[in-house]
């Protein structure tokens, strides 16, 4: 099957929109992804540094809290440590409605995409405090800067990320016979959270070639990898267990502690790794093509991974011209948010309408229906993120919810609905089918002919 | 279907399900397969000192301070524990051996006291964090091993919530009863017609609109519909904690009465760090209530076939906080109600709460793994064996004696 426009914007894409031309060629997708973020540019993220600086404002408050002895100086603190909290909580949707309003204006929608896959592939969350809020500036530091090079270094930018290191208890990991363990340090011990998902999601995967023996061995390597105050990585040699360890039959960190570089060392040998490369390929020919990709296409994108040594864009590539990508036949299921998102952008909702929303109200239009469709925004149920087989999300109840949306919630985000029967194109172009013509025309008002459009299996489908 | 103008004015309950045409009355053989098992998940850590007061021990009032016992205080159940007073609607239920507490458990999650971690070992069912987690929910681990012996049942998760208790292989229905269809007929047979030609969608909304049916509060509108905002709003007004919980638990009830055999659902509330007086009591207010709903929903047959579990992650500090709250604790209690119950007792090795008796000097010490009693309710509900349970649905659980919960 050749490159098709249309489908290049609904599969690869974040929709059709009535106002931002597809892309006419794969070179221009490659090509757009290789030039400026726009899209960050005009509906900016906070970045990492400037959110962990809250973070860390907030822990210095709170630490001077609990030293407080004076009742008035205590409520002050404890005030502002309130504040602190309630606007992060209000960011953080902002943050949402800002990944809403870029792929409703980007004329590089395949970026917005990659960005949600390798958030996901690299899911993390904040478990309490601020770091509840901290994933978007996760995502806009770790991984959108890093998502256009080798995988190794977007692995080692998002595995040994501060929101990472906590999600997955690295922190709290010590060697058996670190400096701290042997010296007493009570509930200290090895834990082997990060170096299991390490193998069996980010890298290897579940099937590969990995013992107990090596999520031991790495879970021993990875101690001492912890963050600093100010939330960036760091190594403390006393929680590092001494000697070497062997991961997969390669020995690394000599006699003595390991070091960051040992740390880094291993995370490129397991990138470059064959069965990452298979594992790869395979996740992403699932999550952009359809439950069950053709063989050739996964053989493609490993062949692509194992020549290059995991150069992202030559395996985009790869995707991108090869025929099975382009079958006319819609399979997916979009997740929620790719529904509400691309529904958003065939509806050319101004962005601003989104992030300068009030929070009940955006709550109850865009972040709840979400939860009800079954997706928490960026509260995952585990490290393994969401489901990506289409089952998960074609419930009576999430459907039920996207039907609810579609109908009830356009015409609260515009002054006027397009008329449905023009409308019918915009979304879903040359997969209009004449069931879905016939709704529209038939509707009692626009804003059912409109929730049709968007609940037509060629709307929710990509 | 075609219950037009069901919501009429009021969107808030809807008729009562007894009184819904569509729910036929079902009689149960005594068959093997007609056990039912509700989980409910306490989101927040439930302060089992508070719920079920041990104040026989000697130690309890220095904690706690003393106990007003009857009248609208505490409710006395066997001279050494009381059921707090919002839980004394519960009363006739303990007296007809249809409520239990079992006390003094946990899950073998120790010291961090994180809501995040203590859950997901509550819902992962297994015996330690340091591993990893596994992916799967106990739940539905119990639901693959019934199904790898030729019972497979129909499961539900109720709710927004993910409920990581019942994820996994083993297939299992969502359904949240807020997720209703306010639509016009119209507007609803032009979705069917839409989604037609996609049978995987066409199968969904059919279901979604027999279970929007069926759960009370009707699926079509044939006056304009009203608008999505107020519809939520409706929704915020409706789902007060005092109204979701009902409707969680009639939902259940009405799936209990069907085809479901095991549903899952939580209620949120529990996490009292300051002034728990007031918090706790509309927490535990919801629970009983939630109870009730179940029992009185179900009807006699049903519910004599069924087991209500509560549980929570953690239990909370023996001693009141500055704030008249308590913090992340360890030892706590689950609350079992249902007709299939040998109720009327509280089921404990009893600690005792001197300081030495606390765990680390503060929190009440857990003296069984709180798996160990699901454990013998799966066994005994559903005939998993003792090795199925140990190893399939709770590893590393040691199952102990019988605490014999079931009659």
């Amino acid at each position: 099957m050749p490159f098709d426009p249309a489908l290049a914007d609904i599969r690869f894409g974040c929709g059709l929109s009535p106002v931002v031309a597809p892309p006419d060629s794969v070179r221009a997708m490659l090509d757009r992804l290789r030039q400026q973020d726009r899209a960050a540019r005009d509906w900016p993220i906070q970045p990492w540094p400037a959110f962990s600086d809250h973070v860390d404002y907030r822990a210095n408050l709170r630490k001077r809290l609990r030293a407080e002895t004076d009742e008035a100086a205590a409520f002050e603190l404890r005030k502002e440590s309130e504040r602190l909290r309630v606007f992060a909580r209000k960011d953080s949707l902002k943050w949402m409605a800002a990944h809403i309003a870029r792929r409703i204006t980007t004329v590089d929608p395949f970026r917005e995409r990659l960005e949600a896959f390798w958030a996901d592939h690299f899911t993390t969350a904040g478990k309490g405090g601020l770091l509840k809020h901290g994933v978007s500036a996760f995502r806009e530091s770790a991984i959108r800067p890093n998502m256009t090079g080798r995988f190794e270094d977007l692995l080692i930018a998002a595995v040994t990320h501060p929101m990472m290191l906590i999600y997955l208890d690295q922190t709290t990991s010590a060697g058996p016979n670190s400096e701290i363990v042997q010296g007493g340090a009570g509930s200290l011990g090895l834990n082997e959270n990060l170096a299991r998902e390490i193998l069996e999601l980010h890298t290897l995967g579940v099937d590969g070639p990995y013992t107990q023996a090596d999520v031991r061995q790495l879970a021993e390597l990875l101690t001492g990898l912890t963050y600093r105050p100010g939330l960036t990585r760091r190594f403390r040699p006393e929680l590092a267990e001494p000697g070497a360890e062997t991961v997969l039959g390669v020995s690394y960190g000599g006699a003595g502690d390991a070091t960051l570089d040992d740390i880094d060392a291993v995370l490129r040998d397991l990138a470059r790794h064959p069965a990452t490369g298979w594992h790869m390929a395979a996740k992403l020919a699932v999550h952009f093509v359809g439950d069950q990709p053709e063989p050739a296409l996964i053989v493609a994108l490993e062949r692509a991974w194992r020549d290059t040594g995991g150069d992202l864009m030559a395996v985009y590539e790869a995707l991108l011209s090869h025929p099975a990508s382009w079958s006319p036949r819609l399979s997916n299921m979009k997740q929620p948010f790719d529904f509400i998102a691309s529904a958003c952008r065939a509806l050319a909702v101004p962005g601003a309408v989104l992030v300068d929303m009030p929070e009940t109200e955006y709550r109850r239009r865009i972040h709840d229906p979400m939860v009800a469709m079954g997706q928490r925004w960026q509260a995952p149920v585990g490290p393994d993120g969401l489901e990506e087989a289409d089952g998960a999300w074609l419930t009576p109840a999430g459907l039920a919810a996207r039907l609810q949306w579609a109908i009830g919630v356009p015409e609260l985000l515009l002054p006027v609905l397009p008329d449905p029967r023009a409308f019918v194109r915009t979304a879903l172009g040359p997969f209009t089918s004449e069931a879905t013509l016939f709704a529209a025309r038939a509707a009692e008002s626009r804003a059912d002919g409109v929730g049709l459009v968007l609940a037509a299996p060629a709307f929710q489908r990509m | 279907m075609d219950r037009r103008g069901f919501l009429g004015g009021s969107l808030a309950l809807g008729c009562s399900l007894a009184a819904s045409p569509l729910v036929t009355p079902i009689t149960f053989a005594a068959t093997p397969g007609e056990a039912r098992l509700v989980v409910i998940i306490l989101r927040g850590a439930m302060d089992g000192l508070a719920a079920v007061a041990p104040y026989g021990d000697r130690d309890f009032a220095s904690l706690r301070g003393a106990l007003p016992i009857g009248g609208d205080g505490y409710r006395d159940l066997d001279g050494f524990y009381a059921l707090a007073p919002e839980l004394a609607p519960l009363m006739p239920l303990w007296q007809a051996g249809q409520l239990s507490v079992v006390h003094a458990v946990s899950t073998p999650y120790r010291n961090k006291r994180s809501h995040f971690d203590g859950q997901d070992m509550l819902e992962a069912g297994i015996s330690d964090l340091g591993a990893g987690l596994t992916r799967d929910g106990w739940l539905n681990r119990m639901l693959g091993l019934m199904a790898q012996g030729g019972q497979t049942q129909t499961a539900y998760a109720v709710g927004h919530d993910a409920l990581k208790i019942l994820r996994g292989d083993a297939p299992v229905e969502r359904w949240s009863p807020d997720a209703d269809l306010l639509l016009s007929p119209q507007a609803v047979r032009l979705a069917r017609m839409v989604m037609e030609d996609d049978p995987a969608m066409a199968r969904a909304l059919d279901e979604a609109l027999r279970l929007a049916g069926s759960d009370g509060d009707g699926v079509m509108l044939d006056q304009p519909a009203m608008g999505f905002d107020s519809m939520m709003q409706g929704e915020a007004v409706d789902t007060r904690p005092s109204a979701q919980h009902r409707r969680l638990a009639g939902f259940v009830a009405d799936r209990l009465r069907a085809d479901a055999r095991v549903a899952s659902f939580s209620l949120n509330g529990w996490d009292t760090h300051r002034n728990q007086a007031a918090g706790l009591g509309r927490a535990l207010t919801r629970l009983s209530e939630t109870i009730l709903t179940l029992r009185e929903e179900t009807g006699p047959a049903v519910w004599d076939q069924t087991t209500v579990v509560a549980m929570t992650e953690f239990g909370r500090t023996a001693r009141f906080n500055g704030g008249k709250g308590t913090d992340h604790g360890t030892g706590g209690a689950m609350i079992l109600a249902g007709g299939a119950l040998n109720g009327g007792r509280v089921v404990a090795d009893w600690p005792g709460l001197s300081e030495a008796d606390l765990f680390e000097r503060r929190d009440l010490m857990p003296t069984r793994d709180l798996r160990a009693h699901a454990g013998w309710l799966v066994h005994g509900l559903f005939g998993l064996s003792r090795s199925d349970v140990e190893t399939g649905v709770f590893p590393g659980v040691d199952l102990g004696a019988d605490p014999r919960h079931l009659g």
